[in-house]
């Protein structure tokens, strides 16, 4: 299945994709009025320093340990696609715990949210990909491992 | 065609159902239930009193669970006898079975304290019932005793703190959450519990109880209208120990989850199974290793080929805002990280990340947690680096490659 892939050499650190993230999850047409002078809290994240950077987000793992965790049942794969229930979540950050990449933050609101790679909002497509200005994270098929 | 039975209708039987199924699509399952619910998330229970969920949304698996994955579930019965092809209830009938999960969970424990049985208003805080039994009696003025200040007793408080007139907890330990956190941490906690309104009696225990009061081992008394035991819980590991099976804290399970029995396998809160942290056996009584633990059951019951030996202990719980996380061990040398009001403690022993407590900055734990799950050598990754803010960043480009440029 496609997922989000990094190509970190090209990643200039401008961390447009947790903007485009949070505008494309904030269900709001209008880019400045749903983002301007807020605290954002987006699904994916810029590690790094100076001269090496990178966006993180959900791996979709083949064996998601988020998923045997979660004390609510609230996390799923369905057709490959790890999701949150997120009126099932109680916000006890056990995905927190035990995600191995660090991908996982909770919302404003203290419960969870993650990347659902944007199957289910407006853009249909991850939005983090189609607005990185140097294809530094790619949305593509790269082969799944027996 | 395969017959399994599962004796618990909790995590560990929704794992090993869900295991079985990724082999065996037509086996036939029988889940055997005492409580009288839809797999529910046991944990959840403090989240219902608290009003931050419901019974609906409490349910760990949807309405269709059961039909969807082709099982039959006898509710309201116990498992009395297992024998290697069978399992007995406690009405007599016996079901048939070519491989048997024992995932009975754990009971509380109720230590023997004298009196106890004049006190009219009293329950445990384990299950779907004792939530709901607690919640009919709670009133504005209610004055509650906790007996425990673990995960159970502290999580029960939450629960019910804007429901009642009055919290106190007592405990045999001189700190809150003795099993998860040191003295420090301890501290922290019970401070920002104190603050919200719950009071503690720690190193002290009720000696005697007389209707509505306790009679505490330091000479004070406790009036209280309820009364919630949460001192500790017991592995239910009966049906394996009478038939004969391995059995120390909780059912001896080996990595492939099965017990000294041919043919019967064991997970969950009643299992003692492989602690990668210490290098043995113990109770793990966690949620996350009940559902994996159960799901490799499942699978090797199939016929399937599937171990479990990366078990740790770790939890994260979060209490009236105050989130903590904690895993692995704390025997080695310790490092810490202070803010105002944050603290991020390590143990690092041969080398390696051994344990970790985290009180108010919980950001991206996962990456700690499986640094002692994989025993990564600390000389290899920027630790040092990673103790303020837990980065990928600390890993060679290489292993970031793998990370996110793979698929894994």
């Amino acid at each position: 299945m496609k997922r989000v892939y990094v190509n970190e050499e090209w990643c200039l650190g401008c961390h447009l994709c947790e903007y485009n993230c949070a505008f494309a999850n904030s269900g709001l047409k209008d880019m400045a009025f749903a983002l301007k002078d807020k605290k954002i809290f987006p699904r994916i994240h810029i590690e790094g320093d100076n001269k090496i950077s990178f966006a993180v987000s959900c791996r979709h793992c083949t064996d998601p340990i988020c998923v045997k965790s979660c004390i609510a049942g609230a996390i799923s794969k369905v057709d490959g696609v790890v999701k949150i229930d997120r009126n099932k979540c109680v916000g006890c950050l056990t995905c927190v715990l035990v995600c191995p990449y660090g991908a996982l933050a909770p919302a404003e609101d203290g419960i969870m949210q993650k990347c659902e790679l944007c199957l289910h909002n407006s853009c249909g497509a991850p939005a983090c990909v189609a607005g990185c200005p140097n294809k530094a994270i790619v949305y593509e098929e790269r082969g799944e491992e027996k | 065609m395969k017959k399994y039975v599962i004796i618990g209708n909790g995590t560990a039987a929704v794992g090993c159902i869900e295991g079985i199924r990724s082999i065996d699509k037509t086996g036939e399952i029988t889940v055997i239930s005492e409580e009288n619910h839809h797999v529910y998330s046991r944990p959840l229970i403090s989240y219902y009193l608290e009003n931050k969920t419901d019974l609906e949304h409490m349910k760990y698996r949807d309405d269709s669970f059961y039909k969807d994955n082709g099982c039959r579930v006898i509710y309201g019965k116990k498992a009395v006898k297992i024998s290697r092809t069978s399992v007995t209830l406690d009405d007599k009938t016996a079901i048939k079975g070519d491989k048997i999960l024992v995932a009975t969970g754990s009971r509380p424990f109720v230590p023997p304290i004298a009196g106890l049985d004049t006190v009219e208003k009293k329950f445990g805080f384990m299950t779907l019932d004792d939530a709901l039994t607690l919640e009919k009696v709670l009133s504005k003025d209610s004055r509650v005793l906790i007996v425990g200040a673990g995960l159970i007793g502290l999580k029960c408080a939450e629960g019910i703190r804007d429901r009642v007139g009055s919290i106190t907890v007592c405990d045999l330990a001189d700190r809150v959450l003795s099993s998860i956190l040191d003295n420090d941490c301890a501290a922290i906690v019970q401070k920002h519990l104190e603050k919200n309104g719950i009071k503690f009696m720690l190193g002290d225990t009720v000696e005697r109880l007389d209707g509505n009061k306790a009679f505490m081992k330091n000479g004070s008394e406790v009036n209280f209208d309820i009364l919630v035991m949460a001192v500790g819980v017991r592995a239910n590991s009966e049906p394996v120990k009478t038939a004969g099976g391995e059995v120390n804290r909780g059912i001896i399970v080996n990595s492939k989850m099965e017990t000294s029995l041919p043919h019967i396998y064991a997970a969950g809160d009643c299992a003692e199974g492989f602690d990668a942290s210490i290098g043995k056996n113990r109770v793990l009584a966690i949620l996350p290793n009940a559902y994996i633990g159960g799901h490799t059951a499942g699978v090797n019951m199939a016929g399937g080929d599937s171990v479990f030996d990366n078990a740790i202990p770790m939890n994260s719980i979060g209490f009236l805002g105050l989130h903590i996380m904690s895993a692995g061990n704390y025997s080695g040398v310790c490092s810490e990280e202070k803010t105002d009001n944050t603290l991020k403690r390590f143990f690092t022993k041969d080398g390696k990340l051994c344990g970790f407590i985290l009180i108010g900055a919980t950001e991206r734990a996962g990456i700690y947690t499986a640094l002692i799950r994989d025993k990564t050598p600390l000389k290899t990754i920027d630790f040092d680096l990673t103790k303020k803010v837990a980065s990928n960043f600390i890993f060679s480009k290489k292993i970031r490659g793998k990370k996110f440029g793979g698929v894994v």
